[in-house]
């Protein structure tokens, strides 16, 4: 399988290399090769349960592969999860925070659990980062769903990951929220961190990815740069992909 | 370090929470303290009986307020699906395990130390025993060290009440029943000695449990 874009001098940021997760007889990753060089970022598509959140709890170490390897800036996930859980950030369908807790105590948590060094200053920044220093006492419970997202975009930067995993962060958002969120996303450390992201906004990607993957059935269908495409070619390729595969 | 820095803060993570909502704590407790007032009524006690059956009611009332405790450990972290945050953490998957066990053992003993003055004001004994304390330290560390395990295999499933007691309270036996027999020697005023055996079947065990779980919990929680 070919590269979404070579760079020939440095280690990809993310690579895996014939990836494939069966669960039983169902295979929901078969065989997939995938480059993303270092502060790119990538959108992934796919109809649902084409394999597009196994393959990001794959990268995030949540879920082991049937088979093949993954590689995070050089470093092969079953030799050292640890050490490539710590380039990661994770923002999921759910926020991986706890609502009994204050927004405060949830960030001060996992910035304990990520080994974050001066974890007090790390934690003010990143809630003054995502607007909730106001709001930092407050139970995670009361929040409204746009703010939740917030937190959990603060929790996935908290340990500045060089590599950013989002599964369909935009669920559930409005459109003020969503033009937030990305712009929390590209306003720290831009350009040096890598974006991985599964979405079904094409305009989106279109406008905030250097490269666009279809993914079908858990095989790479199509790869493309994302300046190459426009909106009505991504949709049109997107049907082509979809339809190829239906029984 | 960064292994037992990510245990004390999973554990204190769980007895912040806890302290906030007091769910474990209240229910289990008023289910403990109505098991002893049954049991309290259901028999004519005298001197001989209470020798008899005090240690059994003591262990019942333990076991299944712990159950019902363990029951909780991981609802937590279904919530939101945290404990996939937590395997997305740079840790080892057992410091979860182990963080989350040393949170269910605070609540444990918690519970048994509310438990114990009750229980020795309605059957009339004398717990403040070192044998007794010893027995009972012990045998919950075992209990929550396998209970937390069975506790994140059950959380998955449909019918996790039901689940975790089917699974846990067979294996978990063992303790229970050595535990049972070493606090009526502690009860009827025996020494050290005479409870040996139970001890040793209680450490034995504790050992079996604190080490199988740390080796099994990555794969419960990853498949």
């Amino acid at each position: 399988m070919n590269n979404v874009t070579a760079t020939p001098t440095a280690p990809p940021a993310v690579e895996t290399v014939g990836l494939a997760k069966s669960f039983g007889n169902f295979k929901a990753i078969r065989g997939l090769d995938l480059k993303v060089p270092a502060g790119s970022s990538l959108a992934v598509f796919g109809p649902n349960g084409a394999g597009k959140t196994t393959l990001i709890k794959i990268l995030a170490s949540i879920m082991r592969p049937t088979s093949g390897k993954v590689l995070i800036e050089g470093l092969e996930l079953k030799d050292d999860a640890e050490g490539v859980r710590a380039k990661l950030g994770l923002v999921a369908h759910q926020s991986y925070l706890y609502g009994n807790l204050s927004a405060w105590e949830n960030l001060d948590f996992y910035a304990r659990m990520y080994g974050v060094e001066d974890r007090v200053k790390r934690v003010s920044e990143v809630l003054d980062l995502v607007s909730m220093t106001a709001r930092r006492y407050d139970r995670f419970s009361t929040f409204s769903r746009g703010m939740q997202q917030r937190m959990a975009i603060a929790r996935a930067l908290l340990h500045r990951p060089s590599v950013l995993l989002l599964d369909e962060p935009e669920t559930g958002l409005d459109q003020q929220a969503l033009g937030a969120m990305w712009d929390i996303i590209r306003r720290e450390e831009a350009g040096k961190r890598t974006v991985i992201f599964t979405s079904h906004s094409f305009e989106r990607a279109l406008s905030v990815c250097d490269d666009i993957i279809i993914i079908e059935r858990g095989r790479l269908a199509f790869k493309e740069r994302a300046c190459n495409m426009n909106l009505g070619s991504l949709k049109k390729k997107y049907g082509e992909c979809t339809a190829a595969v239906k029984p | 370090m960064k292994f037992w820095s990510c245990v004390r803060a999973i554990a204190w993570k769980d007895i912040l929470s806890e302290l906030r909502t007091r769910e474990i704590i209240c229910s289990v407790l008023v289910f403990a303290v109505l098991i002893l007032v049954i049991f309290n009524f259901a028999f004519d006690l005298n001197p001989d009986l209470i020798r008899q059956i005090a240690p059994g009611i003591l262990w019942v009332a333990f076991a299944f307020s712990g159950v019902l405790a363990l029951n909780r450990t991981f609802i937590p972290e279904k919530e939101e699906n945290c404990l996939e945050g937590l395997m997305a953490c740079p840790v080892a998957r057992e410091a979860i395990y182990v963080g989350k066990a040393i949170g269910s053992l605070f609540f444990m003993l918690l519970i048994e130390i509310i438990i114990l003055p009750i229980f020795a004001l309605l059957f009339n004994v004398a717990v403040i025993q070192p044998e007794l304390i010893v027995v009972t330290l012990l045998a919950t560390v075992g209990f929550v060290a396998v209970g937390t395990i069975f506790s994140a295999l059950a959380v998955n499933t449909r019918a996790r009440e039901m689940v975790l007691p089917i699974l846990f309270l067979p294996v978990v036996s063992p303790i229970i029943i050595a535990s049972v027999k070493a606090s009526a020697i502690s009860l009827a005023g025996q020494s050290w000695r005479d409870m040996t055996i139970w001890l040793a079947i209680i450490i034995v065990f504790d050992i079996i449990y604190l080490t199988v779980p740390v080796l099994v919990f990555p794969f419960v929680v990853e498949e």
